[in-house]
């Protein structure tokens, strides 16, 4: 790596030196934190030139991109006549929203018409998303395409350049993705305290912490604390010790924190909530976290298709310091803020949107008061996604009726496969339903059809169960003297074996739609809308009511189609045996 | 002969069901077929409309032998009537007795249903009272009547029937053996009739079969059977029952 290559690569970053210790230097340490800081007066020097470089030079190759990129030339795009729209995805949290949000209003800036599908699932379903083609760029982290993606076992050398240089060669040699210059901030685990507790002790770095560690109580995620490049390894590097440690939820660790329940906690370095709290961040001056720079993640058919647009989003490189993204998040997630709003301001602010444009559509909106008023306010909006999610449940349930019934009763003409045939169905309710979402995009992309079969799969198993089971054990005594007395194996199961089974198979009916219903709020996960919706973004955004104006109007559906199948299930009852079974 | 077996065997894997067992129903004639569970009674019974196919031997009925029948004709022409009754839960009681008719389809589904009253009559039911009802309504006594009757209203020329009226107590029993021998007197048709009740046997039929372990022990009148066993198998289980 030259000198040279390295200004212009830190040029972004340098951005963030005036608010905030920029991030510190990596593995070997003394070496690199002589370097990093010869690196930083430079790019001191390089921030003035290249920002007016970024600013000024929208369709000119861009300094900043070209040393990671010197192999993959950045086309020279115009605002282009791209036909299809642009989709853009976010991952399902704050952060990730704004981001793709910034993303989508800098593209319709510049005159590409964009498809939004926030909040995709987890790491898997945006990324596979990205892969197959079915979106054309989402905000991800260097370190996540790393170990997450990649799955890597070990960080390269040379700290945040190192991982991006290594992230950007493999994503483009093995998946033909492409990232785009990393955006100018790093999003990685904060391991933070009170400032009170902070001037106290004297903390400062993550060494500082294990000296005092033994007098201190931690609330951490059980994710953090599970995995290797959290707390294991972290207490390993820095030989910590907590006097306790304490599993949290993410929701509430701020507030345990603030409260004074616990003294240290594992935060995200972006989150709007350690600025509300004013909280301390400690230096991982051991460079134990992995580098988790944020940038924009292209597909290939993106790159192939529509450079321009790839061209357009290479503006937001370098552009957003931490301190940036830190407020931008606090906006949304502390102050509510709709995601639309705070990204034009930004855009704006940043120079990169024409000032008085309006966000093109702001369905984020977030009333605030009581859970009614949301509620209310948010009926035109329920009351659409409720409609999305009936359709979904059921036209996938109508499906698998017309698939299931039929099987099941070929299945009582076809014994010897039939238990192989209910198990094999049986299994795919094993799979998880973000695993199963995610092996679906290859094939289906991301929308209501990959929503749709997952959720036939997965109505399938009570349908041809109950089928199956309930024609095969209709009434023995009445079908072996019904076929005595001259009924064809036809006619034995058109009049006695269905009729009988009638209402078992409308139980297994009724009990693949109440799954389906609820499995159907998963369906947001792949952008395919519906009462999940709002779950996954209030999950997102910490906003409870939100989850509410989606989980109750999803209960109650559910509560409906329960109660209302009920209802056929006795009307299918025939006569003779609903008696008997009330009596 | 009405119905007529020669040398049938039937084997259920390893186990020899039957072993060679003959036996003629003349027209109009009831034979009883007596012995133990596991005798092979019953399946000796399902040969003749083919709900059991025998590995040997021939199986004749009306004088023609069953492999020569369809199976579905021949049982829509042959009563039946199960120990449980097999009445179908979800029809009333004058659907079910008018099955086979319906079944035969053509000018006699059109008359289905005044046959099905008819039988009922013939077997002591108000079919205008019960003809509505569903069988879990009637008594168990009532649902083997509706049985008789289902195997009545086809009219047919051979009644099989499997341990007819076993489930039932005491007193319903007698009721239901007076009734099938008031049947018999107005429709005099060929009966076979499977039961472990030896005193069933010689009160319903003209000549009672002593089946044991897949082989007919003896055939006679009832008197006959009492006055001479054939084998030492026959007079033990005359005088167990001998009361």
């Amino acid at each position: 790596m030259s000198t040279a290559d390295a200004i212009v690569r830190r040029t972004a970053g340098a951005l963030s030196v005036e608010q905030r210790d920029p991030p510190s230097p990596r593995r070997h340490a003394r070496w690199l934190a002589a370097r990093t800081y010869a690196l930083r007066v430079v790019a001191l020097l390089a921030c003035a030139i290249g920002s007016a470089v970024v600013a000024g030079a929208q369709n000119a190759t861009r300094s900043p991109s070209r040393s990671t990129l010197d192999a993959q030339v950045v086309p020279r795009g115009r605002a282009a006549a791209v036909t299809r729209p642009i989709v853009v995805a976010s991952k399902p949290f704050g952060e990730s929203y704004i981001l793709a949000e910034l993303f989508a209003q800098l593209l319709e800036a510049r005159g590409f018409q964009v498809d939004r599908r926030p909040g995709l699932g987890a790491t898997e379903i945006a990324f596979g998303s990205l892969r197959s083609g079915a979106v054309d760029v989402y905000p991800e982290y260097t370190g996540t395409g790393l170990l997450a993606i990649l799955g890597a076992d070990s960080v390269p050398a040379g700290g945040a350049r190192g991982t991006f240089d290594l992230v950007a060669r493999e994503f483009a040699r093995v998946y033909g993705v492409r990232w785009l210059p990393p955006l100018g901030f790093e999003n990685t685990y904060a391991i933070a305290v009170r400032r009170e507790t902070a001037q106290r002790l004297r903390l400062g770095t993550l060494s500082d912490l294990a000296r005092a560690a033994p007098s201190l109580t931690a609330g951490l995620t059980a994710d953090f604390i599970g995995r290797p490049d959290g707390l294991p390894g972290l207490a390993r590097r820095y030989g910590l010790r907590f006097a306790a440690v304490r599993p949290l939820l993410p929701a509430v660790k701020y507030q345990a924190l603030a409260s004074g329940a616990v003294d240290v906690i594992d935060g995200y370095s972006t989150d709007g909530l350690i600025a509300r709290y004013d909280l301390v961040v400690l230096e991982d001056d051991l460079d134990f976290f992995p580098p988790y720079e944020a940038a924009a993640l292209v597909g290939a058919r993106a790159q192939r298709e529509a450079p321009g647009a790839v061209l357009a989003l290479t503006e937001l490189s370098g552009r957003l310091d931490e301190a940036t993204m830190r407020a931008l998040n606090r906006q949304l997630e502390v102050d509510g803020a709709p995601v639309a709003e705070v990204a034009v301001a930004e855009l704006r602010r940043l120079g990169l949107a024409a000032v008085g444009r309006r966000a093109a559509d702001a369905p984020q909106r977030r009333a605030r008061g009581s859970l009614a008023s949301t509620l209310w306010a948010e009926r035109a909006a329920i009351g659409r996604r409720t409609l999305r999610h009936l359709e979904l449940t059921g036209a996938s349930l109508l499906a698998a009726v017309l698939v299931g019934v039929p099987l099941g009763l070929l299945l009582e003409r076809w014994r010897g496969g039939a238990e192989g045939v209910v198990r094999g169905v049986g299994l795919l309710q094993t799979v998880p339903s973000i695993a199963l979402l995610a092996f679906m995009i290859p094939l289906l992309g991301i929308g209501v059809v990959p929503a749709l079969v997952a959720l036939f799969l997965y109505s399938l198993y009570p349908i041809v169960r109950n089928t199956y089971s309930g024609v095969r054990d209709a009434d023995p005594p009445a079908v072996s003297a019904a076929r005595a007395l001259g009924m064809t194996p036809a006619q034995v199961l058109r009049h006695v074996r269905l009729p009988l089974a009638a209402p078992i198979v409308m139980a297994g009916v009724r009990t693949a739609a109440v799954i389906n219903v609820g499995t159907a709020t998963l369906a947001a996960f792949v952008g395919a809308g519906g009462l999940g919706e709002p779950i996954v973004s209030g999950l997102a955004l910490a906003d409870s009511r939100q989850v509410l104006a989606g989980a109750i109007p999803a209960a109650l559906l559910a509560l409906l189609v329960d109660v209302a199948l009920g209802g056929a299930e006795r009307l299918v009852t025939p006569r003779g045996v609903r008696r008997r079974a009330a009596g | 002969m009405q119905l007529s077996a020669a040398q049938v065997t039937k084997h259920y894997g390893a186990v020899a069901a039957l072993r060679g067992v003959s036996l003629d129903v003349a027209a109009g004639e009831c034979v009883a077929l007596v012995g133990e569970s596991g005798s092979g009674k019953t399946t000796l019974l399902r040969c003749f409309n083919r709900m059991v196919e025998p590995d040997g031997g021939r199986v004749a009925v009306g004088g023609r032998d069953v492999l020569e029948l369809d199976p579905v004709l021949l049982r829509r022409a042959t009563g039946y009537v199960p120990q449980d009754g097999g009445l179908l839960p979800h029809w009333t009681v004058l659907r079910n007795a008018a099955l086979v008719p319906r079944l035969r389809g053509g000018a006699e589904a059109a008359q289905a249903e005044a046959v099905a009253g008819d039988a009922l009559r013939l077997v002591g039911l108000d079919a205008a009272r019960l003809g509505e009802r569903y069988p879990h309504e009637l008594s168990g006594g009532q649902r083997q009547r509706v049985a008789l009757a289902r195997a009545l209203a086809g009219r047919p020329s051979v009644i099989l029937l499997d341990e007819p009226f076993g489930a039932l107590d005491a007193i319903s029993r007698a009721d239901a053996q007076r009734t099938f021998l008031d049947v018999r007197r107005a429709r005099p048709t060929a009966c076979l009739l499977v039961t472990h009740d030896l005193h069933e046997a010689e009160r319903l039929a003209d000549r009672v079969a002593v089946m044991r372990d897949g082989v007919i022990e003896q055939v006679a009148p009832p008197a006959e059977l009492r006055a001479g066993p054939a084998t030492e198998y026959v007079a033990r289980l005359l005088q167990r029952t001998q009361l």
